[in-house]
């Protein structure tokens, strides 16, 4: 059964081409544009294996979104890259400690994306 | 469009449409029809020159329908329900033409056609592009684009 | 694999516009005093926004520059810059760019020749402001050039930190990653050294650590990498047994932005899609079931045939109703850019003035929003240009001393109304009058009242202001808005208080193609007259109708005078209805004028699909347009304006009240 992958960002765009992305790679993929919409999927989708979440969000931001889905037990151990820009070195400390397991900085190549994702998918 | 060299005439061979008016013969050029359509309800336009006889709907289009009568200056027929109206299209404006009948297309060598005699003022030789001899008729070839090109200027130039 | 990704960009460009509308909102509530620290979060994420997606389709000027404004909105938004004048007005003018740039980036044509200035603007105020740069960006490749050579031996020891569990991640997939870099050799070595014993295990915390060998041609860099996300509280030695080293790769490019070709597009809510396929679906099976009568047909079934058909009406009337509605666009879409306008103008003039807005979720047809743009702009100038008056003059005159613009926007009976109003000084209707004679527009004996004064301001050539202001042009601008909105099928008028201010009435229909109509016979001809400018329709008595000499015929009607207007006559139609009294008088109204239209009978109301008559023929006066009936015939649709036009050339108009 193909894995699901949980993108959360609030910009239309981006998602789209993640979406693309892994679809095309043979990945299911359900979609927040923030983090109260991307925890509701987590609630409601059957199996969510891998989230990739934007940081910068109205509503509920990342690393608050991040903390929440530390502390669900279905998904406490499942992996969760950061979509950093490079400026935002502090806040990747800040989404690691919050138990972020790894990051993708913006902009990045769709090939990246799917690199970075065999990386902590097992 | 076929380019057929003869042997006899050396020169280009054009197809013509060639239709009635009264007992004159006419022909224009067949790359400009669309289609030939038999009597349509026909829709005044107001203040519109004589010749503009009003509008019709051509498959959900409204376009102006031209009585050659009328441009020639002959005398007007009732037109019944065997007139024939030769839907044509200049640039990217669609007309109709009513005329009395229509009657063949003709493949005329260029070398076959001859100037225009003076006809006096009946008719405009404007948009007259020569004449040709079909059997023992003579035809008059239009120029279309030119004869309907008119229509802008006859009617702008003041309809009241 | 490749992933193209310029199908997106579409998207993105939209987006982006929707940003820089929010960065513009935000900045210009902060020029006028608020320092809500959420304003300034909401204004950095807009550009914040931008800038990320920009550098995903590879547009690097747009993501060069985001980040240079990003930067500075960041430092304001933690408190390293002060909120000046000067600096939203840097703000204001990187917005404006940013729509230059990425407007570029969307047709493939050069920046905007200001970019460089601008940009260097922003980096001065950074510089100014007093917190050093706190987040540096940091280069996440190292730039070390290597001579190339073969494989060599790593031996890497790894030890997760203790808490490294709560992120999600798999050791396991380390130490596979790592394999996968060259070979292994031996398999890995665990130790075990830290594992406390059962009962003080604590089953989240990691106790292991690895060590492996590995001989690969890549770096130790490149050794490092594999780590990256395990890094923080981690052990990690990675030792070379011999001293050969390589190039570093870089990463692949992003793919070059492509030669995307824009069309014109429109977003809509998927609800309204869904609602569509919805509608389709019943059509589709009203449809069949009626097909299914006619198959099976027996007169006794004909009320069965009559109701199925009755039903697809319905359903097609609908869907007609929910397509047009997807070409709806709230009208706020374009009154998003007046505040701004009102702003700069404000200043450009020394004037005080504020604008209110209210109505922005109106819904029109995307077409008619789209155009009414350059007008609304146009009456907003001349509001401020000439309408509101300079601070001192307004104290005097005991008002406040900051102007207002009021800019509404409702749905009336089946049109949008747009009304602009201000408290200026409204307009002289006698300067007007004697403007308008002056350029032998009216006559000096033609007596006006005073709404048809205040109409000429519409004319063509006409401007009462003392001296030309580049701004607002000549006052032609009028008589183009008019025309504008007129193309439109839609009408505006004026309404003036002198001393107190000026109303700029636009009327306009809610969609373009379809109009209501009542259709009317004139002898054999059947004409089409748009219900929205229809009052009533009434058989006068012989005593209603007048005739004034020389001026034309009138019907009186509760009083008011209004002007005859033969159809017949104006249209050369073959009639046997010349006497008012045995016709129909249709009141029609346009831009605050009426007439009385005679007619032979009234046939009925019915919606009509506007066809063109240009397309083919050319502009009639007084034709709106074409349409086909029911029974195959063209008609044509009338048009109000045209008509009380061409009444008041043949001297029809009556000027006498």
């Amino acid at each position: 059964m193909a894995k699901t992958i949980l993108i959360v960002d609030d910009s239309t765009s981006i998602r789209q081409v993640v979406s693309f992305t892994l679809k095309q790679a043979g990945f299911a993929v359900v979609e927040g544009s923030n983090g109260k919409e991307g925890l509701a999927q987590l609630d409601t989708a059957p199996r969510v294996d891998l989230i990739v979440t934007d940081l910068n969000m109205p509503v509920m931001d990342g690393i608050t979104f991040i903390k929440h889905v530390r502390s669900r037990p279905q998904s406490k151990g499942t992996p969760v890259l950061m979509l950093t820009t490079e400026s935002q070195d502090s806040k990747k400390q800040e989404g690691k400690a919050a138990g972020a397991t790894g990051w993708l900085v913006k902009p990045f190549h769709p090939e990246k994306l799917l690199q970075t994702i065999a990386r902590v998918l097992p | 469009m076929e380019q057929r060299e003869t042997a006899d005439y050396g020169g280009d061979v054009n197809q013509f449409l060639t239709f009635s008016l009264g007992t004159e013969e006419y022909g224009m050029d067949i790359l400009r029809v669309q289609e030939i359509k038999g009597n349509s309800a026909i829709t005044h336009i107001p203040n519109a020159p004589k010749h503009v006889k009003g509008v019709m709907n051509l498959r959900g289009t409204v376009v102006p329908v031209v009585d050659l009568r009328a441009k020639f200056s002959m005398e007007a027929v009732e037109y019944g329900k065997f007139s024939v109206i030769i839907v044509v299209m200049v640039g990217q404006k669609v007309s109709g033409l009513v005329v009395d009948a229509v009657s063949d297309v003709l493949n005329i060598a260029a070398s076959d056609i001859r100037p225009a005699p003076d006809f006096g003022a009946s008719c405009d030789t404007r948009f007259i592009s020569g004449v040709a001899s079909i059997g023992e008729k003579l035809a008059v070839l239009l120029e279309i684009d030119k004869l309907l090109s008119e229509e802008e200027v006859a009617v702008t130039a003041g309809s009241n | 694999m490749k992933v193209d990704i310029n199908n997106f960009r579409e998207t993105f460009f939209q987006e982006s516009t929707e940003h820089l509308a929010e960065m513009e909102a935000g900045l210009l509530r902060l020029d006028q005093g608020s320092f809500d620290p959420e304003l300034l979060n909401a204004i950095f994420r807009a550009a914040h926004s931008i800038k990320g997606a920009a550098g995903m389709f590879g547009l690097d000027d747009v993501a060069r520059f985001t980040h240079a404004l990003e930067s500075l909105l960041d430092q304001l938004r933690s408190g390293g810059i002060t909120v000046t004048a000067k600096l939203t007005d840097v703000l204001l003018r990187a917005n404006d760019v940013l729509r230059e740039l990425l407007a570029a980036a969307a047709h493939d044509s050069a920046a905007p020749a200001r970019m460089q200035g601008v940009l260097e603007e922003l980096l001065v105020m950074q510089r100014a402001g007093a917190l050093p740069d706190k987040e540096r960006a940091q280069v996440r490749q190292t730039d070390r050039t290597q001579p190339q050579s073969g494989t060599q031996t790593f031996c890497v020891q790894f030890r997760p930190a203790a808490n490294s569990f709560s992120q999600g991640m798999d050791r396991l997939l380390i130490l596979r990653d790592l394999a996968a870099l060259g070979s292994a050799g031996a398999s890995p070595e665990l130790d075990l050294g830290k594992l406390p014993s059962l009962d003080d295990l604590d089953p989240e915390r990691c106790y292991l650590a690895w060590k492996l060998r590995i001989a690969t041609s890549k770096t130790s860099a490149e050794i490092q990498d594999v780590f990256a996300f395990v890094e923080d509280g981690a052990e990690i030695r990675i030792e070379a047994e011999h001293q050969e080293l390589e190039a570093a790769a870089q990463p692949a490019p992003p793919p070059p932005s492509g030669q995307a070709a824009r069309d014109a597009s429109i977003r809509v809510a998927t609800s309204k899609v869904d609602k569509l396929v919805d509608l389709v679906g019943e059509l589709v099976i009203a449809q069949s079931m009626a097909h299914q009568i006619v198959r099976n047909f027996s007169p006794a079934r004909l009320g069965e045939l009559q109701e199925a058909i009755a039903q697809m009406e319905r359903h097609i009337r609908e869907l007609q109703e929910r397509v047009m509605s997807v070409r709806m666009l709230p009208i706020g879409h374009i009154f998003g850019r007046f505040p701004r306008l009102v702003r700069d103008l404000s200043i450009q003039l020394s004037k005080n003035v504020r604008l209110e807005m209210a109505g922005e979720d109106t819904e029109l047809d995307k077409g008619v929003v789209e155009q009414m743009s350059d007008p609304l702009t146009h009456i907003i100038r001349n509001a401020i240009d000439h309408g509101i008056e300079p601070g001192d003059e307004r104290a005097s005159n005991g008002k406040p001393e900051q102007g207002l613009i009021r800019l509404e926007a409702f749905h009336q009976a089946g049109s949008v109304i747009v009304e602009i109003s201000d408290d200026g000084r409204g307009l002289d209707a006698n300067r007007i009058r004697r403007k308008a004679i002056e350029r032998g527009l009216i006559a000096e004996s033609d007596s006006l009242t005073e709404a048809q004064c205040c109409d000429l301001i519409f004319s063509a050539g006409f401007s009462t202001a003392e001296k030309v202001s580049d701004l607002s042009g000549r006052g032609v601008g009028l008589d183009v808005v008019r025309r504008n909105v007129e193309a439109l099928n839609g009408s505006v008028t004026l309404v003036a208080q002198p001393g107190h201010g000026t109303r700029v009435r636009i009327q306009l229909p809610l969609t373009l193609a379809i109009l209501d109509g009542l259709s009317v016979r004139v002898g054999k001809e059947t004409y089409v007259v748009p219900l929205v400018a229809i009052s009533e329709s009434i058989r006068p008595r012989e005593e209603q109708v007048k005739t004034v000499a020389g001026r034309g015929e009138a019907v009186m009607v509760r009083g008011e005078a209004l002007p005859l207007v033969r159809l017949h006559r104006l249209f050369g139609i073959q009639t046997e209805v010349v006497d008012p009294c045995r016709g129909l008088t249709v009141i029609v109204e346009h831009a605050g004028h009426r007439f009385a239209l005679l007619v032979d009978e009234l046939l009925g109301q019915q919606q009509v699909v506007i066809k063109s008559l240009e397309a083919h023929y050319r502009k009639v006066e007084g034709v709106l347009g074409a349409t086909i009936l029911g029974d195959g015939r063209a008609a044509l649709i009338l048009d109000a304006a045209g008509l009380a036009q061409i009444s008041r050339r043949n001297g029809e108009d009556l000027r006498a009240a």
